[in-house]
């Protein structure tokens, strides 16, 4: 082997190696993003026999904020803090038993605390008869209501918001 | 199985396109090194080579079926770190081999195939994790057995009959011919044990009694767990004489504290403990003070007990930024090349720039596996994510920190890249469960139960 080609080896190695790097870095980028672009959620509710359940026969209060839907359900406070749950159709259940969607480990929380699901067009909060009350602001919900975007909902001591 | 609506790409395909590039860059390594030292390439070397291609293909196959929304970046980064290692500890064969035709000498075994071998049983065991831990969340429920078993793994190699020391470390059991390092699989079962524990008492360790500076302080009665875990990290380095094993353990349960209870004082309360334990441990013990003075200046112990790092910093120095080129080193002048100092041989023949891409890819994985903690969606899964992530991280952190000597040096196998069975099979199994764990974070929900079934009515929790 030459000292030429040994050279172009040695640098070719390393290139190789940071390839490597910057296609986990790209694909890592395209991930972190992915939970936006793979959901839209137009195609969604115009599927209709995958929709989640309908609604009781309880009346929805009419929407109070904007009509844009939510993709997403962030946890902003308490011991989940951080945690992103995308909204994919299917409902999400709240609470401390562990088959829960977002299982909160907290004295306040009840097992089946709330529900959220989507309905025409928008995701709906359902408190599941649970002991302290699930929260829209500062008011406690006593019917299924339409959850806005950007409101905070408390359940326990945890605070989720439903983001775009 | 219904499929969902709109489906959550589970990212497979990528998953195995980086594998086989990560596989074809370690050919490439060993032609380097055959083409470099003039030794080629033999039949047995294709074999192994083969045999790791098939071997990343089975676990790619078994995330596939088992975590099939697993984090798609893990694996094969892992998978290239181990390469790199099997590739550079093939290296360092071929140079002891020719240092000992030179020699006349009877030819050292070669290292690589040994752990060829123990790469295939980290294989089996990451398989088995993957196939036995369906969800792990079922490991909550197994807190004290891990921990009672963790902590004694952590002591066995004191015990009379099995233990062994190598080196000044007795870190080591000897059973049936084999030597394994029960600290590595302790660590492990210690962080399953820490956040199944954590979880269910953070509310009291979260509790503030007094404040000062700014800080809220723990009630002193609740103390008591992190002053236990201190104990037992200066026990082992009393009794183990392993600085290494000692500050990874009080590192991963400080660590875990902080985010169990997100209360800084807890990291000012152990950093405090840190510094006695390490004041302490240089007052009274004559190898923990040398290996500080070998730290500060290296060169005046250079030819005895500063040896090896001063080769380690001459090798970084031969490598310079782009590297000597695998195969045009000299590796085998650092003592203990393919294990401790596996980062200092690779620094020599791969340089700055591989270096770096190296450090790189032991970030990403630890960013992913903290991301996958941000995103899970139970507090035992982010702590235990958290808590293997800041494992590998300390790892990382402590070993080559020491080998380029921006911290003392401590003992501790780099992970995936140095020659060991039993850190190389613990980290495999590490992965393992961080794949399951992201696997449960990235898995659309889309079997929820039937509320109306269970409409229960929990009042406060027994």
């Amino acid at each position: 082997m030459s000292e030429l080609a040994l050279t172009l080896i040695r640098l070719g190695f390393l290139a190789l190696l940071w390839a490597f790097v910057l296609i986990t870095v790209f694909v890592l980028r395209r991930d972190l993003k992915q939970p936006a672009d793979a959901r839209p959620m137009a195609t969604q509710s115009s599927r209709g026999s995958k929709a989640p359940k309908a609604p009781r026969a309880e009346k929805v209060k009419a929407p109070r904020a904007s009509k844009v839907k939510g993709t997403k359900l962030v946890v902003t406070e308490g011991p989940l803090a951080g945690t992103v749950v995308p909204l994919d159709g299917a409902q999400v259940t709240i609470g401390r038993a562990p088959d829960s969607t977002i299982v909160i480990d907290d004295d306040y929380a009840s097992s089946r605390h709330a529900r959220v699901y989507s309905s025409e067009g928008t995701w709906v909060v359902e408190d599941l008869g649970s002991t302290n009350g699930t929260w829209i602001e500062r008011t406690r919900i006593t019917t299924p209501t339409v959850l806005p975007v950007g409101a905070p909902l408390r359940v326990g001591r945890t605070t989720l918001q439903l983001q775009k | 199985m219904s499929i969902p609506a709109v489906r959550q790409p589970t990212r497979r395909g990528v998953e195995l396109v980086l594998l086989v590039f990560a596989w074809l860059i370690g050919v490439l390594g060993v032609l380097q090194v055959g083409w470099a030292t003039g030794e080629g390439t033999t039949t047995r070397l294709w074999i192994t080579i083969g045999v790791v291609g098939a071997l990343a293909l089975a676990m790619h196959i078994t995330v596939r079926f088992t975590a099939p929304y697993a984090d798609p970046i893990m694996l094969p980064v892992t998978t290239l770190l181990t390469i790199l290692g099997l590739v550079m500890i093939y290296r360092i064969d071929v140079s002891a081999a020719q240092r000992a035709v030179r020699n006349d000498a009877p030819l050292p075994t070669p290292d690589v195939y040994a752990q060829l071998t123990w790469f295939a049983i980290a294989v089996v065991l990451f398989i088995a994790v993957l196939v036995i831990v369906r969800d792990h969340r079922r490991l909550q429920r197994y807190t004290y057995t891990f921990g009672l078993i963790g902590i004694i793994l952590l002591v066995l190699p004191l015990a009379p009959v099995v233990g062994t020391t190598v080196n000044g470390a007795t870190l080591w059991v000897r059973m049936f011919g084999l030597s394994f390092q029960p600290g590595e699989l302790a660590k492990i079962l210690l962080t399953i044990f820490f956040a199944g524990y954590l979880v269910v008492k953070r509310d009291s360790l979260a509790l503030v009694r007094t404040k000062f500076l700014g800080l809220g302080f723990p009630r002193p009665k609740d103390l008591g767990p992190l002053l236990i875990a201190w104990l037992i990290s200066l026990a082992v380095l009393v009794f183990e004489n392993d600085l290494g094993t000692s500050m990874l353990f009080f590192g991963l349960f400080v660590s875990m504290l902080y985010i169990a209870t997100q209360r800084r004082s807890w990291l000012v309360l152990g950093g405090g403990l840190f510094v006695i334990g390490a004041v302490l441990a240089y007052m009274f013990f004559g190898h923990v003070r040398l290996r500080v003075e070998i730290w500060l200046d290296p060169w005046t112990y250079a030819q005895d007990s500063g040896y090896q790092i001063v080769q380690s910093l001459f090798g970084f120095a031969n490598g310079g930024l782009l590297g000597a080129g695998l195969g045009q080193g000299f590796p085998n002048l650092v003592p203990f090349a393919n294990t401790d100092f596996i980062v200092a041989a690779l620094g020599e023949e791969i340089g700055l720039t591989g270096l770096i891409a190296m450090l790189l890819m032991y970030g990403i994985l630890i960013e992913r596996g903290l991301r996958t903690a941000i995103s899970v969606r139970d507090s035992f899964g982010k702590l235990l994510a958290a808590g293997l992530s800041i494992t590998l991280a300390l790892q990382v952190f402590v070993i080559i920190g020491g080998v380029t000597k921006l911290i003392p040096l401590t003992g501790l196998t780099t992970p995936f890249l140095s020659y060991g069975g039993s850190s190389l099979i613990a980290n495999f199994i590490i992965i393992g469960l961080l794949l399951r764990i992201s696997d449960r974070a990235r898995r659309p929900d889309v079997t929820a139960p039937a509320v109306d079934e269970a409409l229960t009515q929990v009042v406060r929790r027994p």
